[in-house]
């Protein structure tokens, strides 16, 4: 079992010291990456989504971030103790990141096939040619009409969800083991959402490749993910698998993001529900369960004290005050 | 892109006709006249002269005539220094102005932009702290106090350089040294802030991002990714940075004697020595349109999300 697990992350903190306090911005978050399976990390904006998965990679701007606490196991050797040398290594290389926006995620002023070739020749030591190649052949898998004309373009030629395919096969020029999306479609028209997700679908599975989705809609990663977190003020308040998150959501944050997906079976006129307030400010946040003011189920003890993590199951734990006191 | 030149190109010739013709008039506008000062002179000479020139015809059939002259490359005789012609004066003067201009130009675009580089990739630090304080003094203290200053200490104290002169003395290029560091350092100090603040932006744009989640080493992101995308503003600024520099060589000129058009240009305007204003002025002018053209010509290279039409 143990033997499929690529990555482990343990109790990840990244703090962001800014003008008006110090902000928790991922505050002790754990989750493994199994072999060619896909993990959701679902939650607001804000949540800490990002940042976790910039610090897996290391890329926290620092000042004002740094990684405060916790491991990132690659293959049991922890990333964040590795040197920067060691860690070019695996970017790009063993784990890849595709980023919300396709638009300004791109170099305007180098041709793809410059982005492209660099990062193949870089990691895999063919020469341009060869890796011209590779990169054409990703594009067409990538779904990119005349990939040979199209590889010499900038990417302003590139229609939104083009580029984004063109970061996709960018991505996985290298075979990484793990690609991380962070929100691809958000800033995609609806139209091109589906496609794009179901593009990163069918490569991960052909290519064999463990994908962390990050998304601030259940709705998106309904159909793809095989295991969910759900992230709410740096912390990740429930972790189980797509089935038990859908069929039997334990916190009451799940419940309202399943509430807030757009049905089609529902023929109802109602407005779609949303969560009601604010996400939290999670500057100087004091101990409490951060959920709290916006919580039908709210006690006393969760103004007072940050729920301990409930084991339910294997692989399935939640954290509220509504599932005993820990164990 | 050659449409893109020769539009542009053509465009060039509206422009100068109305430089050339608002500046006639409004020469005419400013009292007095250029022989207006020399008292003593009794009204017939005077009026003599102003036949010899011309002057006395309607204002506007002198326009038609020195619009005439100007097309074939006439500028006329000087009304004050006699001996010579306008194009024999501005061929003097004007080449030794631009050569001065040139090489502080380039002197401040170099150093601003290594200088900028340095302050950005050191942010925060003593590096940085002490090149930008050496920008504020470039852009806060004026040339006439900068000036003399150097010479003070290069030239007088540690005789190192000539106080004055210029490239064709003894001296030799020497005396370029002072006047050029002199005119370059406001803009050095200008674009110096200004690659900085455009380097540490780009630096946090998500194209530079992505390029490190690629594992490419810093040295490579910073010159592949990076610089190009950062450097294109000093490139627009470099055409309003050469009309500002021709201007501030005529101050620097003066405190180092330099033979240079900026002299010229100052006693000519005190004179209304009308030939002479005109002649200077379509010929600063018809350089700096051009250079503004090269700038944005250049720029359409650099920058492929340009196209042109
Ligand atoms: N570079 C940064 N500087 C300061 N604060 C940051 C930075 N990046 C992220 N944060 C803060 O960290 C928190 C989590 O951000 P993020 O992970 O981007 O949220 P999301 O879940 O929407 O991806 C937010 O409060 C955000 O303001
Ligand atoms: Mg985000």
């Amino acid at each position: 079992m143990t033997d499929d697990v690529i990555l482990q992350v343990k109790d990840l903190k990244t703090y962001f010291k800014l003008d008006e306090g110090l902000l928790k911005a991922v505050d002790g978050v754990s989750f493994d990456i199994k072999k060619g399976r896909t993990l959701g990390i679902v939650g607001e904006s804000g949540s800490g989504k990002s940042v976790t998965n910039l610090a897996i990679m290391k890329l926290i701007p620092s000042p004002p971030g740094w990684i405060a606490g916790g491991e990132v196991l690659l293959h049991g050797k922890d990333i964040l103790k590795m040197s920067d040398t060691e860690i070019r290594e695996i970017r790009g290389n063993k784990i890849s990141m595709i980023f919300q926006d396709p638009m300004t995620c791109l170099n305007p002023f180098l041709r793809i096939s410059t982005q492209m070739i660099e990062t193949i020749v870089l990691h895999q030591g063919l020469d341009k040619k060869a890796a011209k190649d590779k990169a054409i052949e990703m594009l067409k898998l990538a779904g990119i009409p005349a990939p040979e004309k199209r590889i010499d373009q900038y990417p302003h030629q590139f229609s939104g969800g083009m580029r984004q395919r063109v970061m996709i096969a960018m991505a996985l020029s290298c075979n990484p083991e793990i690609l991380i999306a962070d929100e691809p479609t958000t800033a995609l028209d609806v139209t091109i959402q589906a496609q794009i997700l179901e593009l990163i679908n069918e490569l991960s599975e052909r290519l064999g490749t463990a994908v962390i989705l990050i998304t601030h809609s259940l709705g998106v990663v309904a159909g793809m993910c095989d295991e969910i977190c759900v992230m709410y003020a740096g912390r990740i308040v429930e972790k189980a698998n797509a089935d038990q998150i859908f069929g039997e959501p334990k916190h009451p944050y799940t419940m309202g993001l399943i509430k807030s997906v757009p049905r089609l079976d529902k023929t109802t006129k109602e407005r779609l529900y949303s969560i009601p307030g604010q996400p939290p400010n999670v500057i100087n946040l004091p101990d409490c369960c951060p959920f709290f003011p916006r919580c039908e189920y709210a006690k006393d003890i969760c103004k007072q004290k940050y729920p301990p993590v409930s084991g339910i199951s294997t692989g399935r734990s939640v954290a509220c005050w509504l599932y005993g006191g820990g164990n | 892109m050659a449409k893109y030149i020769i539009r542009r190109l053509l465009s060039l010739i509206p422009t100068m006709f109305i430089i050339i013709t608002l500046s006639f008039f409004l020469i005419r506008v400013a009292p007095g006249g250029p022989f207006s000062g020399e008292k003593g002179l009794p009204e017939q000479v005077q009026q003599n002269l102003l036949k010899k020139y011309h002057m006395d015809e309607p204002l506007f059939r002198q326009y038609l005539r020195y619009f005439g002259d100007v097309l074939i490359g006439n500028f006329g005789p000087s009304l004050r220094y006699k001996e010579s012609s306008v194009n024999e004066l501005i061929a003097q003067g004007f080449p030794n102005s631009i050569i001065l201009g040139t090489v502080a130009l380039a002197l401040a675009t170099f150093a601003g932009i290594c200088v900028g580089i340095l302050s950005a990739l050191k942010q925060n630090r003593w590096q940085d702290y002490s090149a930008m304080s050496l920008a504020v003094i470039g852009i806060s203290v004026p040339l006439f106090v900068i000036g003399p200053v150097l010479q003070l200490v290069f030239a007088m104290n540690l005789k190192w350089l000539p106080v004055s002169g210029w490239i064709f003395s003894r001296a030799g290029l020497k005396t370029l040294i002072l006047p050029a560091l002199t005119l370059a350092f406001p803009y050095f100090a200008y674009i110096a802030r200004l690659s900085r603040a455009s380097i540490l932006e780009v630096l946090r744009s998500d194209y530079v991002r992505t390029a490190r989640s690629k594992g490419l080493s810093e040295g490579i992101v910073i010159r592949r990714h990076v610089l190009k995308g950062a450097l294109l503003p000093i490139v627009s600024y470099l055409g309003p940075a050469f009309a500002g520099i021709i201007t501030g060589s005529i101050v620097v000129e003066s405190i180092f004697f330099i033979p240079g058009i900026g002299k010229i240009f100052v006693q000519s305007a005190l004179n209304r020595d009308y030939p002479l204003i005109m002649g200077e002025v379509i010929v600063y002018s018809l350089f700096l349109v051009t250079m503004n053209f090269l700038v944005d010509v250049l720029y359409g290279f650099l920058d492929p999300r340009i196209a042109y039409k």
